[in-house]
């Protein structure tokens, strides 16, 4: 069983159709026993990042999911919320990846653009999470923050800056791009995540 | 660099997918989560799908569509047409919609954007302008095309970006359903004047008109309909002749 953390960050639905469409069991959930005790845990998370860190809080999960010992992928806004810092909304987060979060700055002369909306290629592939995706792979973003490269980047991407497309720390996985929304290839990541130990 | 869009346009009616020329004459052309499906399997960036009888009855027809087109699809999709309130955004973000596109009732009230954009994040917000050169300036219409505003496309688009629209879908309405070409110069105008993406919509007759206003217009991404809808050309080989120009684009 899947526990996807609901804690009142917009569509968890995307993501319930992503795991149907693969063929796993799942309950949305935002009960720490559940949590807890689920074989694998998803945390995805639309919207802004201080408001969604302290819904977070007010329903006594953050220690919860530092304390998780199974699988946890976090998606786009879950992911920066296992950073240690999001500079939307001057926010402490997780600490869980050794790695801050800032805002994108856009370029218009190189067409860069804010947010970073639509497919990007990943590089630098390292975890068992991409097994059977290519290097240079497209992925589906969207996001104005994201994570600075560290020593826990297991893909990276560029838009204007590089930065931290996937992360891992021990049983912590995030990923900045949406892997619901990223057709066959998001569909293999998910599989992937099911797969790992 | 984040790769180019393509994104065919389905405009749907009593759950069909119907496509007109200057939005006169429908002819159906096929069932909306199927034809969905398929563009999403040659290679469709993105798809917008445009509830056309919104105005009218079909609305809730629309949105079992919505859930629908939600469970079968692995790509990002908007769903727009007749949404004037933040409860007609929230039922379409329930059944699965990824973003939803507003038009004529921002217009009429531009603090929508600012209220759907705050609830649900600005990536949700797609301020769709359709607009039309009156005595050599670009203004605002609304009611698809068919009442002219007073307001100045390029001073509503930034206004819309500032309320926190994610993205921009521009229509000229002089081009829409001719086929004869993008206004690439409007596109290249406004793109240097927003840091949020633009979507080119409206008279795309062949591959060589997209290609254009991807790299001379500097829109982010190309929305079509009737190209695709009648096989002129299909979504993977318009990509490929893309890719061969140097456009960057996901294959």
């Amino acid at each position: 069983m899947i526990a996807i953390v609901d804690y009142d960050t917009g569509n968890l639905r995307s993501v319930c159709n992503a795991i149907e469409r693969i063929g796993a069991e799942y309950c949305v959930t935002s009960d720490a026993a559940i949590i807890g005790a689920a074989e694998r845990v998803l945390l995805p998370g639309v919207g802004e990042a201080s408001s969604a860190m302290e819904k977070l809080r007010e329903r006594g999960l953050a220690e919860v999911i530092k304390g998780l010992t199974q699988p946890v992928l976090g998606i786009c806004i879950g992911m920066q919320l296992m950073c240690r810092y999001s500079e939307e909304g001057g926010v402490d987060c997780l600490g869980i990846f050794d790695a801050d979060v800032r805002r994108f700055t856009p370029d218009r002369g190189r067409g860069v653009k804010v947010p970073h909306i639509g497919w990007n290629s990943i590089e630098n592939l390292r975890s068992p999470l991409f097994e059977g995706i290519d290097e240079g792979a497209f992925v589906y973003f969207v996001h104005s923050y994201a994570a600075d490269v560290c020593a826990d980047a297991i893909a990276c991407s560029i838009n204007g800056r590089r930065f931290a497309a996937a992360l891992c720390r021990g049983n912590f996985y995030g990923t900045q791009f949406h892997p619901e929304k990223s057709g066959d290839v998001g569909e293999a990541l998910l599989r992937n995540f099911l797969k790992i130990e | 660099m984040v790769a180019k869009r393509i994104i065919p346009c389905l405009d749907v009616k009593e759950g069909r997918t119907v496509k007109g020329v200057n939005f006169v004459g429908l002819q159906d052309v096929g069932d909306a989560v199927e034809l969905g499906r398929m563009y999403a399997a040659q290679g469709a960036d993105e798809l917008v799908y445009l509830d056309i009888s919104a105005t009218h009855e079909g609305r809730n027809t629309f949105t079992s569509l919505v859930e629908r087109i939600a469970r079968g699809i692995n790509i990002p999709f908007t769903v727009g047409g007749g949404i004037s309130s933040i409860d007609d955004a929230a039922r379409l973000l329930d059944v699965g919609a990824d973003k939803i596109s507003i038009n004529s009732a921002a217009v009429r009230r531009p603090q929508l954007i600012d209220e759907i954009a705050s609830k649900y994040g600005s990536q949700f917000v797609v301020l769709a302008i359709d607009a039309k050169m009156v005595d050599g300036r670009w203004l605002i219409t609304t009611h698809g095309g068919r009442r002219l505003t007073p307001r100045e496309l390029f001073e509503w688009a930034r206004e819309g970006q500032e309320r926190g629209a994610g993205e921009i879908l521009l229509t000229s309405m002089e081009h829409d359903g001719t086929r004869s070409g993008y206004p690439c110069d409007l596109f290249a105008r406004l793109s240097q004047q927003l840091s949020i993406p633009i979507i080119a919509s409206g008279g795309a007759g062949s591959a060589d008109d997209i290609a254009e206003v991807l790299s001379a217009g500097r829109a982010d991404a190309a929305l079509a309909a009737s190209i695709f809808h009648y096989g002129d050309i299909t979504v993977k080989e318009l990509k490929q002749m893309l890719h061969d120009r140097g456009i960057k684009v996901r294959l």
